[in-house]
């Protein structure tokens, strides 16, 4: 007898979990087919491709590094003198960033400087990960400093530290030092409609 | 244009042309304060660090016009021969300088670092005194910024 009735059972929780399994499936599929709507947005993916084409150029990246040194010129060495972020991102207790570092750069020693020079918290820290992922650090408040998508298109378009991408100066040999690829102003729409587009981050 | 500041406790006013003329000209040539050294002329070897409210910057890589209203101190204003700083009276008592052009800035450094941190470990030292000197004169100049550690404390007690 007991035989049986697991004889019946079985297809019926079969049947059963075929029914539930299809219709979660057909949900899902409705999901990942609006996602990948909203990726194929080329007017998207290109603005999101020169915005980070920007923040991922050694004048925006060398300060948001992943081990709590700050990085120097295009090839992105470690910075001289083995300084530090230290504490609070402004170098240690007596040679602070602002011991060389002033709100503009020197021509004379070629010491680039702007308002609030320092490096960017750990929680911003960007070196090792994929654009995705970086984008994804920049619109999470809880590493970008409590920053909404005002805030932050705020710091990426008003900031002046960030801003001085564009006016990085030269250096010690008074040689001009290299821009981020494109303009500021591009950098800024591109920015802007990003955003006004949902700030969609591509798959890759 | 004219630029108003205090230096070692008196107040100057300079008339100069281009304000993003690095203090150390400003220091040297007009005030005729040679105690803060040129050495690289790019903020990395720390010859010119004074103090600009307290605070230690290199003053080859600091525009005069930033100076405006502030105090700045030199290596003639951190104590005399009559009342050595502690910093002084270390480098004194340690026999610290060989050729001693940089010194002075390594001075100024240690007076800085001990503001903010009095009892300063080797790693702290390493961290925050960064300066170069061509003579190598490290190893005392570590002994010394214990020693002026010390003698900051038994003026306090």
């Amino acid at each position: 007898m007991k035989t049986t009735k697991i004889n019946y059972l079985i297809p019926l929780l079969l049947i059963s979990g075929i029914l539930i399994a299809s219709n979660y499936s057909s949900s899902f599929n409705e999901y990942i087919s609006i996602e990948k709507k909203t990726l194929n947005s080329s007017e998207n993916k290109d603005n999101f491709t020169k915005m980070m084409d920007v923040l991922t150029h050694p004048r925006c990246m060398n300060c948001h590094p992943s081990d709590n040194v700050p990085k120097q010129g295009i090839d992105s060495h470690p910075h001289y003198f083995g300084m530090e972020g230290g504490e609070k991102d402004q170098g240690f207790k007596a040679t602070k960033c602002a011991t060389c570092h002033q709100k503009e750069n020197n021509n004379f020693s070629g010491v680039p400087g702007a308002p609030h020079w320092g490096l960017a918290p750990q929680s911003m820290a960007w070196k090792g990960l994929t654009r995705q992922e970086i984008a994804a650090v920049i619109l999470n408040p809880e590493k970008n400093g409590g920053k909404d998508h005002k805030g932050v298109i705020k710091h990426l378009t008003e900031d002046d530290l960030v801003l001085w991408a564009w006016n990085p100066g030269v250096d010690a040999a008074g040689n001009k030092r290299e821009k981020p690829p494109i303009s500021e102003e591009e950098f800024k729409k591109v920015v802007k409609e990003w955003f006004a587009d949902g700030a969609i981050i591509p798959e890759n | 244009m004219n630029i108003k500041f205090t230096i070692n406790n008196k107040p100057v006013s300079i008339d100069i042309e281009d304000e993003n003329t690095p203090l150390l000209w400003v220091v040297r040539d007009i005030l005729d304060l040679k105690g803060t050294k040129f050495g690289c002329g790019k903020a990395a070897c720390g010859a010119c660090t004074l103090h600009v409210d307290d605070v230690a910057v290199r003053s080859c890589s600091y525009a005069v016009k930033f100076a405006k209203d502030k105090n700045v101190t030199t290596i003639e204003g951190l104590g005399d021969v009559e009342n050595p700083h502690p910093v002084q009276q270390a480098w004194i008592e340690e026999v610290v300088p060989q050729c001693g052009y940089c010194q002075p800035g390594f001075m100024m450094a240690t007076a800085a670092l001990l503001k903010e941190n009095p009892n300063p470990t080797d790693e702290d030292i390493d961290k925050n005194i960064i300066n170069i000197c061509r003579c190598a004169t490290y190893y005392r100049m570590r002994k010394a910024i214990h020693r002026a550690a010390e003698l900051t404390q038994e003026s306090k007690n």
